[in-house]
Formats: C-alpha cells, sequence, structure tokens
C-alpha cells in the first residue's frame, strides 16, 4: 500500500492540474468583477455627443432603470456587438444610454451614422475620468442601472444573444418585480 | 461560439507604437549618454509629472508599484504603457496634491476596480486560504515527516534483532 502513495500523490496532482485547465476555460482570468454592483451610479455631468452644449446628469437618469453601454468606434468589439444591439436593443424593455468611451466625437459620430444608431441617447466622455469612477477598464462594457440610481448587474465585453436573454433579461425582469420608487 | 466568451475582446485604447531608432548605433550612443548623466537611480514615470518635490515623486513611485494595472494585467500602474494605466497615475497625482494619504488613494482605487488593483490582497475571508494555505501545507508536510521518522524509529530495533537488511521498500 505504502508503495503505491506516491502515485496516488501523483494522480491528486494530475487531477488538479486537469481541473486547473478546465475552469480556465469556464471563466475569464482577466475579468475583474465589479465592487459597484448594488451601489448607487457615481454621480456624473457629460455632455451629450451630439450637443455637447446639453448635459446629462444622474440624476436626470433617476426614475427608470436604463443600460449604460460603454463603446467606441476604436473598439473592434464594439463593432461586433453592435449588430446585436441594433436587432435586440429595443426587445429589452428599457432604455439605452451609448457611453461614448475616450473617442474623437466626430469618430463617434461618423461610426454611428455608418453602422445604425441603437442608443436612446449618447453622452461622451472624451477624457474618460467619469469612467474611472464606473470602474471601466475597457470596451464595450455595459452596466444597468435602477430607477433609484443603483448599478444592479455589470458585463464585462460584448452583450450577445446569449447573455441578453441568459443574464440581462433576467435582472430586467428582477427590477420590474420591485416596487416603482 | 468559443468557451472564451470574449477573451481577447474587451478592449482598450492603444497608443501607436513608438518608431524605432533607424539608427541602432545612435540609439546605443543615445542611451549611454542619458546613463552617464542620470543621476537617479529608480525607473522614471513614463510621462512627466510636476511634482512638488523629491520626495512626493519617490512616494509616488512606490505607491504606483503597488498598483495593478487593469489592462495589462501583469504590469504594475508605474510601469505601464496603457492609455488606462496613463489615466489612472493622473489620478494618482491629482488625489496625492489634493493631500490623500496613500492609504486613502488605495480605497479610492479599491472601490472603483475591487481589490484586484492590489498587487497584495488584503486578508479577509475569501483570501485565507491564498494567504494561510502554503503555511496549512507545510505544517501538513511536516506532520507527515515526524510521523514517519516515528515509525521508522520503532520499526528500526526489530530490524536488527532479525538481523535482516530492510528490503520491504518503505525507505523512501
Amino acid at each position: 500500500m505504502s508503495r503505491l502513495l506516491p502515485f496516488f500523490g501523483f494522480l491528486l496532482l494530475v487531477a488538479l492540474f486537469g481541473f486547473g485547465i478546465w475552469w480556465n476555460t469556464q471563466h475569464d482570468q482577466r475579468e475583474v468583477p465589479s465592487p459597484l454592483i448594488n451601489k448607487p451610479a457615481p454621480a456624473f455631468v457629460l455632455p451629450k455627443l451630439d450637443d455637447p452644449s446639453q448635459t446629462v446628469s444622474r440624476d436626470n437618469l433617476l426614475g427608470k432603470p436604463y443600460l449604460i453601454n460603454v463603446f467606441a468606434s476604436w473598439c473592434i468589439a464594439c463593432g461586433e456587438e453592435h449588430p446585436v444591439l441594433m436587432t435586440q436593443g429595443k426587445s429589452i424593455g428599457v432604455p439605452i444610454v451609448g457611453y461614448n468611451y475616450k473617442d474623437a466625437p466626430e469618430d463617434a459620430k461618423a461610426w454611428l451614422t455608418k453602422h445604425g444608431n441603437p442608443y436612446d441617447m449618447v453622452i461622451a466622455d472624451q477624457e474618460g475620468r467619469t469612467a474611472i469612477d464606473f470602474g471601466v477598464y475597457g470596451a464595450p462594457e455595459s452596466f444597468l442601472v435602477d430607477g433609484k440610481g443603483v448599478i444592479r448587474y455589470k458585463r464585462i465585453g460584448p452583450l450577445t444573444p446569449e447573455v441578453i436573454e441568459k443574464e440581462l433579461k433576467p435582472a430586467i425582469a428582477a427590477l420590474a418585480k420591485e416596487p416603482a420608487p | 461560439m468559443s468557451a472564451h466568451p470574449f477573451a481577447g475582446a474587451h478592449q482598450v485604447r492603444e497608443k501607436p507604437t513608438q518608431r524605432k531608432f533607424r539608427n541602432r548605433a545612435l540609439g546605443a550612443l543615445l542611451q549611454l549618454g542619458l546613463l552617464l548623466f542620470t543621476s537617479v537611480s529608480f525607473a522614471q514615470a513614463i510621462d512627466p509629472l510636476p511634482f512638488k518635490d523629491h520626495a512626493q515623486e519617490v512616494r509616488f513611485q512606490a505607491l504606483t508599484r503597488e498598483l495593478r494595472c487593469l489592462v495589462c494585467q501583469n504590469e504594475n500602474l508605474a510601469d505601464s504603457n496603457a492609455d488606462l494605466a496613463r489615466d489612472l497615475r493622473h489620478e494618482v497625482f491629482d488625489l496625492m496634491q489634493q493631500g490623500k494619504s496613500d492609504d486613502e488613494i488605495k480605497q479610492y482605487l479599491v472601490d472603483r476596480y475591487s481589490d484586484f488593483v492590489l498587487y497584495d490582497p488584503p486578508v479577509k475571508s475569501s483570501t485565507v486560504l491564498l494567504w494561510f494555505g502554503p503555511l496549512a501545507i507545510l505544517l501538513a508536510g511536516a506532520v507527515v515527516v515526524v510521523v514517519t521518522v516515528r515509525r521508522r524509529g520503532r520499526a528500526a530495533p526489530v530490524a536488527m534483532q532479525d538481523e535482516k537488511p530492510n528490503d520491504e521498500g518503505d525507505d523512501w
């Protein structure tokens, strides 16, 4: 028996190694979970993309849930996400606020003209300072904010039909069951 | 759909790559010159910031070295060339100018990006295994060694009485 002990030890290590490989295929190591879930969205005041003289603040948007979608014309994954928002954006049942991140306004406008505009409103953060308050570290990212201004869900990476069905829509449905603020 | 839903898809804005020296010899000479004329021994921040004094710069360097860049996750904020790392360095710099302490600045970033920004994870229930796991394994190993040695100590005199060589293969 004791002769076989090292062999069992070896098998244990192999199993651990295999589990590690499997686990890594199921999880994205680079994803940093947001500490802002279930916390109030940071107060922000940002200009609208199409009319910078008008600003939008967090408090302007209080009252009903909305989705913030961080995008940029330089972001290739946003280009993959875009058609999904174009076809399914209306079906989620909450307004989508486009958050144009570290982008030149003319580039962003040209991009939206070329590919279509799935947003109910687009705000621009050219410096990316407000994005730091939101914990944004890339694009695309999406935040579901409820009527009280609390972040309820965050998606890091593109929204896919799968993610919309399995994560976003259930999160929105859960909000609808709560009493109105 | 691959197993990685967005591996490599979540993006950051990259700077255009810096132009290489056309003349490598000239580049080497320039570097030598820089070495000779620079008395500062620590690495400089990638972008110059208007520090009040040398002490503040040293503090800034030490602090940004303890913070992780969210984009190139194996790099610290001090060394990273990513756009976001530069923004965060400026943020750290601004907070320093406002008189915030190192702990306050770290907390500011943790509030936004979670403990992940700290190279030293704090001790709490979710990190207990990380902090004390190796110690537990070491202690378990020590217990195994002690038990093995004791057992062998009891077995050895018997083997000598029988005057048989111990070839039971237990001596690994």
